[in-house]
């Protein structure tokens, strides 16, 4: 099967100018919105490549870890101790968080892969604690619960305009990356993977290597997501690697859809908007209504909202198997 | 007996209290997610209320003798309903789709219960006191500890022997068992697996409550004391093997000492407890999947 791309194709190609009125839309926001908004569009376009990051695991790896915010964590820190602490430039500290981020990914994920459905998701979990806890307590190397602030980006990036545009051409990028990942032949052995590991392992897959690679791919992505975030929000926190922030991309990806390509950045766009409204309309009851719409989420809406959107233009969506 | 063997000793007996606490939480955790293979996120959240409910029937209540474990007991069998009726009306609904569906499904939960107490009890901190006959401090030569320590260790051997009891000498617990090693085989049996479940979900939710409901003179409520405890919890039914009481409380009495006894060394170790917990889970699931006291058949 193949749930991802198929509908932007179909739908989209055949219309030439939707590319034009989607270019001129990301485009314009610094000439119509107020800072405010501009830098929360930032933050909406990272938790984006975030959750697209995460559903290469989740998506169509077929694997919930509940450690992801762990690579965000560590890709923001790397970026900001550089940035602060050393004269390190810029595009350097950028790659070097990349780096980090992948390899943290690789050492965590060399013994994550290996542990099936609850087993994964609880290692994972265990994993980013620890680095959580690690970035918490040293307060030589990351400041501690106190975290990082005056982190600023060099010249052409500073003032929130420029970032708008960085993160939104660093992100797409990214995310097109990702978007190649799964349409590749790689992204579909990991497909088979998700949906008959025993009949993949019987053609001669290496499963293990393969889920690893995601693990790595997954992990470094979130680590792009990181290294855009610390300078948009000029600060870092340890809150950043806390578990319970692994849960967004949980959330993102389920609601937005799981099994589409871009159903993981619809989920973002609608988490931002309601965290920005929910709580003034409703007592602050955010994490309520996140839990209400991740319940009716399983009931009601198993593929999330982009099924809804997309689920009559795909044509060749096979069985999956649980 | 000098100064230093009686700080060992009291560390030790302040393990042991708080390894009571873990063991009430993480038998019900261990219990539901070995018999019914579902990994309850919102496990913590029902330990959180049953400490609010605790202190909200508190309110209520004359003060008698009994009042407090009125409280704890009736706050624990309110939640075992809640318990049963969420089991039954939603949770049992994602059993068909998988383990991954079910996550979100206990996560959302969680989220939903936890800001209820907030919304309901407010962003505020409360305390209770244990009642007054166990408010004192039980004192044996130089060694002395609150006696409602003393209470909560005597307390978590007796569950501990009550779950035994249960599981091992029970026509529940016989189907409890077989329900760990195989669900389908049970089910084939002629089980009726959807009470069973239910009635499984309770009994966990119920330890959940009170657990809650007993640590409440030992800290303060609040909302957000479900969160840490849960991801420990977490790791002491690994350690320990799924589903299985006796691992579970070694678990319990292991992750009990080293917290108690972390505290003396320099820091950052006390600091680090929780990661020693967490490197000591993952070691365990690399050479020992199965846990201390679990079986190879349950992999």
């Amino acid at each position: 099967m193949t749930p991802t791309g198929r509908d932007l194709k179909g739908g989209y190609a055949g219309r030439f100018w939707w590319p034009l009125v989607g270019l001129l839309l990301i485009l314009s926001p610094p000439f119509l919105l107020t800072e405010f908004y501009l830098d929360l569009l930032g933050v909406m376009l990272i938790r984006g490549l975030l959750a697209l990051s995460f559903n290469l695991l989740y998506g169509f790896g077929g694997r919930l870890s509940f450690g992801h915010g762990a690579f965000l964590g560590t890709g923001a820190y790397v970026i900001s101790i550089l940035l602060t602490r050393t004269e390190t430039p810029f595009p350097l500290a950028f790659l070097a968080a990349i780096v980090g981020s992948t390899l943290v990914a690789a050492f965590v994920g060399y013994f994550c892969v290996r542990f099936l459905s609850f087993y994964f998701s609880i290692m994972t979990l265990a994993f980013s604690q620890l680095l959580f806890l690690l970035v918490d307590k040293w307060y030589a190397v990351t400041g501690g619960d106190d975290g990082i602030q005056r982190i600023f980006p060099p010249d052409p990036l500073s003032g929130i305009t420029a970032q708008y545009y960085y993160v939104l051409i660093v992100s797409s990028a990214a995310a097109l990356a990702l978007w190649w990942v799964v349409r590749s032949p790689y992204g579909s052995v990991l497909r088979a993977i998700r949906d008959n590991r025993r009949r993949a392992e019987f053609i001669g897959i290496d499963v293990g290597r393969y889920e690893w690679a995601a693990f790595v791919i997954s992990g470094a992505f979130a680590g792009v997501a990181g290294a855009l975030l610390a300078p948009l929000n000029q600060s870092v926190s340890p809150h950043l690697l806390h578990w319970t922030k692994s849960a967004e991309p949980v959330f993102m990806s389920a609601l937005g859809g799981p099994y589409f390509f871009w159903g993981p950045l619809l989920g973002a766009a609608i988490f931002s908007i309601l965290e920005s409204t929910i709580p003034d309309l409703l007592f602050e009851a955010w994490p309520l209504v996140l839990g209400t719409i991740l319940v009716s989420v399983v009931l009601f809406f198993p593929e999330g909202v982009a099924e809804i959107l997309w689920k009559s233009k795909d044509p060749d969506r096979g069985e999956r198997e649980p | 007996m000098d100064d230093l063997s009686t700080l060992l000793v009291s560390q030790f007996l302040s393990g042991l209290t708080r390894a009571m606490v873990y063991f009430l939480i993480a038998s019900g955790l261990s219990l539901v997610f070995g018999a019914m293979n579902v990994l309850n996120f919102a496990h913590g959240a029902f330990y959180m209320l049953g400490a609010f409910f605790c202190y909200s029937a508190l309110q209520w209540l004359p003060v008698t003798a009994v009042s407090f474990f009125a409280a704890v007991v009736g706050a624990a069998l309110a939640l075992a309903l809640l318990g049963g009726l969420i089991e039954s009306t939603l949770l049992r609904r994602t059993y068909a789709l998988g383990h991954v569906p079910q996550i979100l499904m206990t996560y959302g939960l969680a989220l939903i219960l936890a800001d209820l107490v907030r919304l309901i009890w407010g962003g505020r901190f409360y305390s209770i006191g244990p009642p007054a006959y166990l408010a004192g401090v039980t004192s044996a030569g130089p060694l002395s500890l609150p006696t409602y320590h003393v209470f909560l260790i005597l307390f978590g051997f007796f569950v501990y022997g009550t779950l035994w009891w249960l599981l091992y000498r029970t026509e529940l617990g016989r189907v409890i068992r077989a329900s760990v090693y195989s669900r389908e085989m049970v089910s084939a049996l002629g089980i009726d697996q959807p009470r069973l479940f239910t009635v499984v979900f309770m009994i966990g939710i119920f330890l959940a409550g009170i657990a809650g409901g007993l640590s409440a003179p030992l800290t303060a409520i609040g909302s957000g004391m479900d969160i840490s405890i849960l991801i420990e919890s977490f790791a002491i039914v690994i350690i320990g093997g799924v589903g299985n009481v006796t691992g579970t409380l070694l678990a319990s009495l292991i992750v009990g000492e080293v917290f108690a006894f972390a505290i003396l060394l320099p820091q950052p170790i006390p600091q680090m407890a929780q990661g020693f917990l967490f490197i000591f889970m993952i070691a365990i699931l690399v050479v020992r999947p199965y846990g201390l006291r679990g079986s190879m058949l349950r992999l």
